[in-house]
């Protein structure tokens, strides 16, 4: 009962929190509608007994993914009115190529089919809930079975890290930094020095 | 829990299997934790100030009432009858949203916070990723707040929290993952209970090979919650200050409320990941008989002591000194722990579970 009713509110408070985010005319207002997504869908994810992938989803989508959205879209002075200037011309284009994508995935949809020996390592490698917390669960799949793919997608996101630096990355000739060890090296005794000036008579030379 | 539920339930001639009853009884549980942890937020307040003047050989508050205990009654009234002004450039929804999520945010965590064994809201297969989750939602209250205020201050305020907030996370996840690899859990009550008599009858990982996972800990614990000397996103003298320079009355004070909410957990949070919990600090029977809940309200008490302390005294952090210690010193540190404490676990076949 209480699951249900919590499984209703969060499907609709997501489902409207994603339409928002399209068609909200503040982008800030659009990411933090996706943020309500995020968390709504970390409700669901909660309700399936998924805790784990619940609580991932808020840390990693939430607490850094969507921090750096909003950091970028709050810098940005974006006159949107002037960025939707041509959504009439590019409408058919834009309807035509979202209704192949849908066709696509209706195809690939209706003809899924699983083999024999994946259906069983997938029951195998999950024991019952009841007895094993589902971090376990997911941790003895994703080193085992799945740890090649795992290694690699890691690589992969190694891989567009550092591109992402080296792409981004230059050299700026002229600009003055700071060395660390220099600083913490730095004494008292070679920043200043303490003079007796008498009166009257200054200390000569600056 | 489920005994005191049972009790409540009883007053008020309901069964505690009764769905209708079971939120109420949820209401209740909060209610028992969230309402001490507000006082204790006035209390700890008032603690603070005083800790602050007695390093400055001042006196702190100390009119209203006892030793001035009802200062920060005495604030918070003075703060509730002042008018609420609202910036006319400014998002008026978001603008009130942001010092109630900042408030939320710092409540929220205490769900899972277990104040002895079984004495827990809700005894999540997942706490410590529930605490860690929750402490890094807190940067929304004042991105929020710094976005909708409509101010150049309170923009950069926002800004700068934001990039600290995520970059000392990073850190504070590698001492969790420590942590956790220590304990074989994700659970807190477990963590708690694998700290007993850790080494030589000593309860918690204090002296074990996660000290220096402590001192992390505590750092990046005090810029998360903005805490001098990380305090950048407020630095009066560069941005007035920061991200509540447009906040006034009530919607101000809740910014302060949950700030000290969001301390008191990270005191918390050290005190059960490293400190044993509720546990006392020696293996030793007779300590048993001192409730646990007073070895932990010590030991969060002792962490705020250091809070305090060094607010007190130590100067503010310059900008990019504050990136490069989360990026360039506590990032690979924590890295190089982890890859030690998972090497050492798994030479000597200590791997727990």
């Amino acid at each position: 009962m209480i699951a249900a009713i919590c499984f209703y509110i969060f499907a609709t408070i997501l489902v409207g929190s994603a339409v928002m985010v399209v068609f909200s005319k503040n982008p800030v207002h659009s990411v933090l509608f996706l943020i309500l997504a995020f968390f709504n869908a970390a409700g669901l994810f909660v309700l399936l007994g998924a805790e784990f992938v619940a609580m991932i989803l808020v840390i990693v989508y939430v607490g850094a993914v969507a921090v750096m959205f909003l950091f970028v879209v709050m810098m940005l002075d974006i006159n949107f009115t002037e960025l939707r200037k041509g959504v009439q011309d590019y409408l058919p284009i834009g309807l035509l190529i979202g209704f192949i994508l849908l066709v696509e995935m209706v195809v690939i949809v209706g003809g899924w089919s699983m083999s024999d020996g994946i259906a069983i390592t997938i029951t195998a490698a999950t024991p019952p809930a009841n007895e094993i917390t589902n971090t376990d669960a997911i941790g003895r799949i994703l080193y085992t079975d799945y740890i090649y793919l795992f290694q690699i997608a890691g690589l992969v996101l190694l891989v567009a890290m550092i591109g992402a630096i080296v792409l981004t990355h230059r050299k700026r000739p002229g600009v003055k930094k700071q060395n660390i060890g220099d600083q913490v090296r730095r004494r008292r005794g070679d920043a200043f020095e303490a003079i007796d000036v008498k009166p009257g008579q200054g200390i000569g030379k600056i | 829990m489920g005994k005191y539920l049972d009790i409540v339930a009883g007053w008020f001639g309901y069964r505690y299997d009764d769905w209708a009853l079971l939120t109420f009884g949820t209401i209740a549980n909060v209610l028992v934790v969230a309402l001490p942890v507000l006082l204790a937020v006035a209390m700890i307040v008032w603690v603070d100030r005083k800790v602050w003047a007695a390093i400055q050989i001042r006196k702190g508050p100390n009119i209203v009432g006892p030793f001035g205990l009802m200062q920060s009654f005495a604030d918070g009234l003075k703060v509730f009858l002042k008018e609420t002004i609202i910036p006319a450039g400014a998002n008026k929804f978001l603008f009130l949203l942001a010092p109630a999520l900042s408030l939320i945010f710092g409540l929220v965590g205490w769900a899972v916070f277990p104040f002895g064994e079984g004495v827990v809201i809700s005894d999540l297969n997942v706490g410590i990723l529930y605490l860690f989750a929750v402490s890094s939602l807190a940067v929304y209250g004042i991105i929020i707040a710094g976005w909708a205020s409509n101010s150049r201050y309170a923009f950069l305020g926002a800004m700068r929290s934001a990039a600290q907030m995520v970059s000392y996370e990073v850190s504070i996840g590698f001492v969790l993952v420590c942590v956790l690899m220590c304990v074989g859990s994700l659970n807190l009550t477990d963590v708690v209970l694998a700290q007993k008599n850790v080494m030589f009858g000593v309860n918690g990982y204090f002296f074990s090979g996660l000290f220096p996972m402590f001192v992390i800990f505590f750092v990046s614990a005090l810029a998360e919650t903005n805490r001098t000397p990380f305090d950048l996103p407020e630095a009066e003298e560069e941005i007035v200050a920061g991200f509540q320079i447009e906040y006034s009355s009530m919607s101000m004070a809740l910014f302060y409320l949950g700030e000290y909410a969001n301390i008191i957990l990270m005191c918390g949070m050290m005190s059960l990941l490293f400190f044993g919990g509720w546990l006392p600090p020696f293996d030793w029977e007779p300590l048993y008989m001192v409730p646990g809940i007073i070895w932990l309200f010590g030991k969060i008490f002792f962490f705020f002591f250091c809070f305090a302390w060094v607010k007190a005294s130590v100067p503010r952090y310059r900008y990019d000194q504050l990136m490069r210690l989360g990026w360039k010193v506590f990032l690979p540190v924590s890295l190089l722990w982890v890859v030690l404490t998972s090497g050492y676990l798994v030479l000597f076949d200590k791997l727990p579970g």
